[in-house]
Formats: structure tokens, C-alpha cells, sequence
């Protein structure tokens, strides 16, 4: 049987970012778009031809790209610094820290195609190194947004913050996972399902997983929390150890290395709070083989069954 | 082996690679295109490689920094004898040694990992300096895009290449005017190269880039400098020997229907070669 999760439609959530940029944009002329090549990417196109000089492609060039969004905030635009997650990252990193977080620019870089999206191009393209390297930056929150609801209240939020933030979206399709009038709160996560005997904690592509994991669990008789967690900087401490002393055991589900991003990041919480039972799930700190991205977040033991059984092999551990 | 030869080797290739990207449902096919009858010229003609030693000390050394286009040189690896031939057809499959950029743990004859686009110079340099210090005679050729030299760790590279005085080194530009979105003339300019890398302290040579008595001839070691790195700006067509591929930027990294697959596959074998 199907849950209700695996049969409703499934969205990319660029679209939601783009339309709800170029709504926006079409309010206030300060918000601008930067770009390495990456018009057809990022989706960006329909931005282009309405906004032609609002639309700044410097070409394959992200270090440019991360100083230009810098320069263009000072002057008082509202960048949004738009590119592949893993060059967007991997390559202006310095520019990341220097110029945005330590300068506290206000510069929204926009990472698209995160996670393991680019699949089969190999591990130069998969992003899963991102929340690691922002994370441990000062000054800069870090975003996952889970369904294009978030996404679209995530690039609102972004627009109006003072300061420099980094937005992590995908281009596997997910339905709609949170309330069609979700507000976005900076550090704030959200809990989409009550439940005592464990809790799953998540993010990205990966809550929409999470959610048919819970009702497979639900049919074993296991009552299971899911909480998702699109800010894994800043974190929701609350809403962790509550989860913890509530329900006795945390599994975290990312599309990330499990060296350093959200499990780790709930992990430091939980260690230096309330030690429970944890089990972290993700690419377990290799470069990825080749296959899809839901190809390898499968093989990676984050299949809907396979996160429903490790949150039962978890469970064992609870006193 | 000689022009008309390395032509019929370039349409063979040409051939195998549209049909991996189609049955793969993936690939870069316009840029693949472009590449092979230059990269088909280094490993059939220019280059001393040792397919049953891949490693052997004294082979040259080629980085395809132009890493999206890796299947053109899966196809030349397997002609050379590098991987089978029949390993062509896992190319994007779960677990095949070949994803979408080249790696050196994985396959044979692959020097290092490209596809963040502007690595391969800089590496290069570090090779060719690498037989500079060893007093070895190897060379050194990378073949980077034309929208690729708009990163600047090229522009490093290029710099450090002439300092270091590398005339062991060669840069082929694959300057077929389109990158990934839009024309290079209408993202960040780059044209003309030639004046710029000469303004560097390059020897600076442009070619005809599916001509192949003319990259023979460029590549040959008479046509070094001494004292200066090489780098030749190959003219080229994005999308080369397919009709509705050729200068269209569309082409980027689009997979052909049935119709078109069948049409380019039939332009291909009518090929005057
Ligand atoms: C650092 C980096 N930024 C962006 C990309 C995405 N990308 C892949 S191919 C490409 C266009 C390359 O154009 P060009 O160098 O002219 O290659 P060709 O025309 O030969 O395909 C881009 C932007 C990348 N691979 N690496
Ligand atoms: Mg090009």
C-alpha cells in the first residue's frame, strides 16, 4: 500500500523560487539577481527577460561572482547571488567568509541543485559538503527549505533580513510537506507530525522521506515525531531537546556527509544538554558512485524503509 | 598516422558518442562535438601514451579540464585500449566507473578529476614544471573551454606558466563561441584570446579546430618556442558534424529524440571524410 506521501505530486522547488523572486523583484527595485552561466539552471530565464538589467551574469567565474553580490549590497541592492550549490560554495568559500559572513554583507546566496541532484555528474557536483563549510561560519544562517511552500516563505524571509544568508535548494521533486500558510521564522523548525516513541529530525529532499518513513512506522505501531529543521545555523535547541527528553531517541535524515551538518549540529546540542540515543543518517563521509540522486540517497540507507528501520533499531537503545 | 585516417578514428567517435548520449539520456553532447577531432589528434597522433601502462613515467600527460565533456574521452580511451569498449555503454549507470566527469581513480589513462570547470591549468603547470625539474621530456596538454578561461585560476595559471618559462606545456582552447546559457560574446567576452595570452608571454597559435593537418602541425614539437608555454586557440564549432547541433547553444547538454538521433547518425555516415 501507498502512503498518502508516495501518490501526491511532486514539485522542483526552483520554480518556487524564481516566481516568487520575480514577485519581488517586481515590488522592489533593489533585489538583483547574480549569476555564473547559470541562467538555465537556476531557472532564471523568465527573470532575464522581464528584469534584462537587474539580471547580472558574470559568467563561469563564482569568486567574481560572491564579490560582485558583496559590491552590489553595499550600494544598497539586495543580491541574490544564484549558482550551482557545489561551485557556488566549494569555490567562493573564501569570498563566502571574507566578504559576506565577516563583512556581514547583505548578500542572499542562493545554492540550487544541492545535495546529490547532479547524480550521475559525479561527486565534483554533488553539494554535500555545504552545510559543514557555512555552518561553521559567524553571522550566516543556513536553510534548507523542504517543499516549495518553504521555499517560497524562506525567499520572502531572505529578502527582508538584514544580513547575509545562505539558501540550499534542490531540483528533486518533492510535494507539499508544510501548512500552505507557513511563515518562515528564523530558527524556528517545524513539527509535521506528533508522535512519543522516536523522533526524526530533517531537512531538504529529505523531510518529504521522513514523512513516508513515519507513516511506515505508524503501521508498526510506532508512534514517530518528524521535525523538520530547514535551519541547521541557527538551530532550533528547543525543539531538539524537547524531542529528546520527550521522546527518548533523535534520528537525523540529510542529504550531506554526516561529517558535519545538521545530525552533527543537533548532535552537539544533544551532548551538551541531554544525552539521548542518536543515530545520524547521510552519505557516510565517502565521494558518492555514480547513480541518481534518489538512486544514492537509496543507497545510502535513506530509502523510506530503510529510515523507518533504523528508527527502530534505535529505538532498542532507549533505556 | 595521417589526416584522413585520424578523420575516419574522429567519425567513428563521433558516432559511438551520440549514441551513448542517447541511450544514456545524458551527456554534453554539443562540447563533445567540438572536442574530438582535437582530442582524437593528441591520442592518435601527438601524444606517446602506453595503454597496457597507463602509468608509464615517460608518457605525456592530458587533462581534459573541460571535464562535462568526459564521455568524448571515455570513447577515445577505449579506441586507444585504455578500458574496454564495451564499458562505453554503463556511461552514467549505477556504479559504472564512468559518471559525467572524468576520474583517475576510475579509469585508466585519466590523469586527474575534472568538472568544476577551470582546474586543469593550473595542474598542468605543476606537471610540466614537475619535468622541468626532473629533466624529463614529456609534455604536457590541457584543453580547457572558451567560457572555462573565464575563471580566473586560469588567468593564474597562464601567469605562473610564462614565469616558469614552460615550453613543455600546451593549452588548447576549444573556442567554439558558446558556453553553457548563451553565446561567450554575450556573457563576458573573452575574444579575441590570441592578444591576451600573448600580452602574458605566450606563443600563441590559431587553428583551424577540425582541420587535422592543421592540429597536427600545432602540435608538433618543431612548432615550439623556446622558453615560452603554447597555447593554441582552436577555432571550432559547438555541435561539429550534426547539422542542428552546429553553433547552437541549445545543444549545450540536450539529449536528441529518436527522430534526431536517427538524423545525426545518418549525417555522420554520409560524412565526406
Ligand atoms: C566551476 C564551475 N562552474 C560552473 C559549471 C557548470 N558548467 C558546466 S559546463 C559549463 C559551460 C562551459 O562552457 P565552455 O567552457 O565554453 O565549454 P564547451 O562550450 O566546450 O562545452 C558550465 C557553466 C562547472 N562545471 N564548473
Ligand atoms: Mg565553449
Amino acid at each position: 500500500m501507498k502512503t498518502r506521501f508516495e501518490t501526491c505530486k511532486l514539485h522542483d522547488c526552483r520554480d518556487a523560487f524564481v516566481m516568487t523572486l520575480e514577485e519581488l523583484a517586481e515590488t522592489d527595485n533593489k533585489v538583483v539577481a547574480v549569476c555564473n552561466d547559470s541562467v538555465g539552471s537556476t531557472k532564471l530565464g523568465d527573470f532575464k527577460s522581464k528584469f534584462p538589467e537587474r539580471l547580472i551574469n558574470v559568467g563561469i567565474a563564482e569568486q567574481n561572482m560572491v564579490g560582485v553580490g558583496a559590491g552590489l549590497a553595499n550600494g544598497g541592492k539586495i543580491p541574490f547571488v544564484c549558482g550551482a550549490a557545489p561551485f557556488l560554495t566549494g569555490r567562493a568559500l573564501e569570498q563566502i567568509k571574507a566578504d559576506v559572513a565577516y563583512s556581514e554583507a547583505n548578500v542572499k546566496l542562493v545554492g540550487v541543485s544541492a545535495g546529490l541532484a547532479y547524480g550521475e555528474l559525479g561527486a565534483t557536483h554533488h553539494s554535500i559538503e555545504d552545510f559543514a563549510w557555512i555552518r561553521a561560519l559567524p553571522n550566516i544562517p543556513v536553510i534548507a527549505p523542504a517543499d516549495r511552500i518553504e521555499t517560497i516563505a524562506v525567499i520572502k524571509w531572505a529578502k527582508d533580513y538584514d544580513g547575509p544568508c545562505f539558501l540550499r535548494l534542490s531540483r528533486v521533486g518533492v510535494p507539499d510537506l508544510l501548512p500552505a500558510k507557513h511563515i518562515f521564522k528564523l530558527g524556528k523548525a517545524n513539527r509535521l507530525r506528533e508522535g512519543e516513541n522516536v523522533t526524526i529530525i530533517s531537512n531538504g529532499v529529505l523531510t518529504h522521506r521522513t514523512m513516508i518513513a513515519a507513516d511506515i512506522l505508524a503501521s508498526r505501531g510506532i508512534s514517530c515525531r518528524v521535525v523538520n529543521m530547514a535551519c541547521v545555523r541557527p538551530l532550533d535547541a528547543k525543539e531538539i531537546l524537547a524531542a529528546a527528553s520527550e521522546t527518548g531517541a533523535i534520528l537525523t535524515c540529510e542529504e550531506h556527509t554526516t561529517f558535519g551538518g545538521l545530525g552533527s549540529a543537533i548532535a552537539e546540542v544533544v551532548v551538551d544538554n541531554h544525552p539521548v540515543p542518536m543515530k545520524r543518517l547521510g552519505v557516510p563521509g565517502v565521494f558518492a558512485p555514480t547513480g541518481s540522486a534518489n538512486f544514492l540517497l537509496d543507497e545510502f540507507g535513506m530509502s523510506p524503509e530503510s529510515i523507518a528501520n533504523s528508527a527502530q533499531i534505535l529505538m532498542r537503545r532507549k533505556e | 598516422m595521417l589526416p584522413f585516417e585520424l578523420r575516419k578514428i574522429a567519425n567513428t567517435i563521433r558516432k559511438r558518442d551520440l549514441l551513448a548520449v542517447y541511450e544514456a539520456g545524458a551527456g554534453h553532447i554539443g562540447g563533445e562535438m567540438s572536442v574530438i577531432d582535437l582530442l582524437t589528434t593528441l591520442y592518435f597522433h601527438t601524444m606517446s601514451v602506453f595503454p597496457d601502462e597507463p602509468n608509464h613515467p615517460n608518457r605525456d600527460r592530458f587533462i581534459l579540464s573541460k571535464g562535462h565533456t568526459a564521455l568524448a574521452l571515455y570513447i577515445i580511451l577505449s579506441e586507444k585500449g585504455f578500458i574496454p569498449k564495451e564499458e562505453i555503454s554503463t556511461f552514467l549507470q549505477p556504479f559504472s566507473k564512468l559518471n559525467g566527469h572524468p576520474n583517475r581513480v576510475k579509469v585508466a589513462g585519466v590523469e586527474t578529476n575534472t568538472g568544476p570547470l577551470g582546474h586543469g591549468l593550473p595542474i598542468a603547470v605543476g606537471m610540466a614544471l614537475a619535468a622541468k625539474l626532473n629533466g624529463d621530456s614529456w609534455r604536457t596538454f590541457v584543453i580547457t573551454g572558451d567560457g572555462e578561461m573565464q575563471e580566473g585560476s586560469n588567468w593564474e595559471a597562464i601567469m605562473a606558466a610564462a614565469q616558469f618559462k614552460l615550453d613543455n606545456l600546451t593549452l588548447i582552447i576549444d573556442h567554439n563561441r558558446l558556453q553553457q546559457g548563451d553565446r561567450v560574446a554575450d556573457t563576458n567576452n573573452l575574444a579575441p584570446f590570441a592578444p591576451k595570452l600573448e600580452a602574458f608571454g605566450w606563443d600563441v597559435e590559431e587553428i583551424d579546430g577540425h582541420d587535422m593537418q592543421q592540429i597536427c602541425t600545432a602540435l608538433s614539437p618543431e612548432k615550439i618556442s623556446p622558453n615560452k608555454p603554447k597555447c593554441i586557440v582552436a577555432h571550432t564549432n559547438k555541435g561539429q558534424g550534426i547539422s542542428f547541433m552546429s553553433d547552437n547553444v541549445s545543444w549545450h547538454h540536450r539529449v536528441p529524440n529518436k527522430e534526431q538521433y536517427l538524423k545525426g547518425m545518418a549525417e555522420l555516415e554520409r560524412a565526406v571524410l
